[in-house]
């Protein structure tokens, strides 16, 4: 089970990564969603092999560690609460502009022609 | 335990609420954020105090103990970052207000801008590595909104990448957790301290990688800067001015106080010096090129980190020392340059070096203000900015690193003329009156609640080079603290 699990969080890391580098809005916030799930569900294995849910009530079972469970719940928010201010920001920068594609930094082209144009 | 230590996080965290209450009374929310800023400063100043006088607390949230609870841990180094930042963010408050160009009526200025300060003060108090990256999401949170708020096509552009960035380390900040804890069982620095030298040295490297790697995104080291002067000039001023203060010097406290505690080495790291070259140079070079006031400081940002790294890298108390005295002598600096730029700015309507001229023959006041942290950031005597590169070139020559030394003076000559380059691009020639389309009618061209805080701030920056010796004696203190892993160790777990 945790060679499936630590199998998808590669492939989540993967794609993310792919996604990441590409020109159009939409996919790079797909692909940092992905990223997040990756890293979420990394969190959550990194408590090790899983168990019976861990209440303590005499029973000497192994319990998962709750810990990791935790953290991964506290991580889940946060990136969930993120996306969506950046879908938020991209559906402005689509009201703005009309376009999905992330742009150059206008004044660094600027600096860079006049570079050009001296040598 | 002291009930003091979580005040400066508790405390804008409170009043964020009560601002988001008062929503849409700016007024109040005004009132609100000044009288909570006010509290915090003190209670930080309170806390240095009493960190000088007996020694570094810890506070167990809760009173869980701290293996399972929330630690939050006040030595030296965290408590001095402390005062400075609060007081940085005061006075940066007060500019805000006073500022026309900010849209602080915007409702959600001010709760937003407290949750920054509240994340930031958790930042350095945390002593557990999960909530360091909870602390950085409070932080960057706020930071996203208060960069956007204005929500013209330039700011959704910039703060697009600058979202995105900080989105990928704070992914890259969780795998960093996740693989922390699978190695070791604990996310608490203190335990991370002592359980990080059992580990393989294999897996002990590649983790203090990857974390070098997610401050290092924060903190703008080479070569993972390029959000930064792309994102920064296009926030209003006193945002940009708070980011550039505080922002970057968090991600820096975050690497130093890990290298430290978790990473630390014997001698002085090739690695981290030749980052710090690298970030020196090339910042510097970087800003050379630009034209506008507010993205040559940004670029001066990330040269001036190199400095930090320096300090870091050599792995001493000398210069460890160095390196906390150059933090605050840089906040200080750094946010009042770009309060400078902001009032030219406020009163002739533009930042660009080739439409500026003659600002000092009609705003005196404002040219004094920006000259003075000018020649500090470049580290001419007698200011700030010469006591800290002094303290870090005779702690790099004591350990006989004469290259990364060169390459710091040199970044230093090159500061010079980039500031002379903004001093006579702006400030100099003949003031066409027509340019200065918001001046006010008085000699600084600016309000008073603009001039006030940075005048403020610029008397701070020569008080810190007037009592240089004692602040680098607590520098020292909390250096040696640091270079002392044992006794953090000691304070959060207990004797």
């Amino acid at each position: 089970m945790i060679v499936v699990l630590a199998l998808a969080v590669g492939g989540l890391y993967a794609a993310g990564a792919f996604l990441l580098l590409q020109r159009s809005l939409t996919r790079i916030i797909l692909g940092i969603a992905l990223l997040g799930h990756g890293a979420n569900l990394l969190l959550l294995l990194a408590g090790g092999a899983s168990g019976r849910a861990p209440i303590v009530d005499g029973s000497d079972q192994a319990v998962s560690d709750p810990l990791p469970q935790a953290l991964a719940l506290t991580a889940i928010v946060i990136t969930f609460g993120l996306t969506a201010f950046l879908l938020a920001l991209a559906y402005r920068s689509w009201l703005l502009r009309h376009d999905d594609e992330v742009e150059d930094d206008v004044e660094d082209r600027r600096i860079a022609r006049l570079g050009r144009g001296k040598s | 335990m002291n009930v003091l230590v979580p005040l400066p996080v508790v405390l804008p965290l409170l009043a964020a609420a009560l601002s988001l209450a008062a929503y849409g009374r700016t007024t109040l929310q005004r009132a609100i954020g000044l009288v909570t800023m006010t509290a915090t400063c003190a209670a930080s100043a309170t806390l240095l105090t009493l960190v000088i006088r007996d020694g570094p607390m810890s506070a167990d949230l809760g009173g869980w103990g701290p293996s399972i609870g929330i630690v939050l841990v006040a030595d030296l180094f965290a408590v001095v970052m402390l005062a400075v930042s609060s007081a940085m963010v005061l006075a940066v408050l007060v500019y805000a207000i006073g500022s026309p160009a900010t849209g602080d009526s915007a409702a959600l200025f001010h709760p937003v801008y407290l949750v920054l300060a509240a994340g930031v003060s958790a930042s350095f108090l945390t002593g557990d590595l999960f909530n360091l990256f909870v602390a950085f999401e409070v932080m960057l949170s706020a930071s996203y909104v208060l960069m956007t708020l204005g929500g013209r096509a330039e700011q959704v552009r910039s703060g697009m990448t600058y979202v995105v960035v900080s989105l990928l380390a704070s992914t890259l900040f969780i795998t960093a957790v996740a693989l922390v804890y699978a190695a070791t069982g604990t996310v608490n620095l203190a335990e991370l301290a002592v359980r990080m030298p059992d580990l393989p040295p294999f897996v002990r490297d590649s983790l203090g990688l990857l974390l070098l790697v997610v401050f290092g995104i924060k903190a703008a080291i080479f070569p993972l800067f390029f959000w930064l002067p792309d994102s920064y000039p296009t926030a209003p001023t006193p945002v940009t001015a708070i980011f550039a203060g505080l922002l970057t010097k968090v991600g820096v406290y975050a690497i130093i106080r890990t290298q430290m505690l978790l990473f630390q080495s014997d001698g002085p790291s090739p690695l981290l010096l030749s980052i710090a070259g690298a970030t020196m140079l090339v910042g510097v070079l970087g800003a050379i090129a630009q034209d506008d006031i507010k993205r040559i400081l940004s670029f001066h940002i990330v040269s001036q980190i190199g400095y930090m790294i320096l300090g870091l890298g050599l792995f001493t108390v000398a210069g460890l020392a160095a390196s906390i005295f150059y933090i605050v002598h840089h906040i200080i600096v750094k946010t009042t340059l770009f309060l400078v730029g902001g009032i030219v700015e406020q009163a002739t309507g533009t930042g660009a070096l080739r439409r500026l001229s003659g600002v000092a023959t009609r705003m005196p006041v404002t040219a004094v203000l920006f000259l003075v942290p000018a020649l500090s950031l470049a580290g001419l005597p007698p200011f700030s900015g010469f006591v800290a590169k002094l303290g870090l070139v005779e702690a790099g020559l004591a350990e006989h690193r004469h290259v990364i030394i060169g390459v710091s003076l040199l970044v230093s000559l090159l500061t010079l003329f980039s500031m002379t380059k903004i001093w006579g691009g702006a400030f100099w020639g003949t003031a066409d009156e027509a340019a200065f389309v918001n001046a006010a009618p008085n000699r600084s061209g600016a309000p008073a609640l603009m001039i006030a805080p940075t005048a403020v701030l610029v008397a701070a920056s020569l008080a810190v080079a007037l009592a240089a010796g004692p602040l680098y004696g607590v520098a020292e203190s909390a250096a040696e603290s640091l270079i002392d892993a044992g006794a953090y160790v000691r304070l959060v777990t207990g004797p």
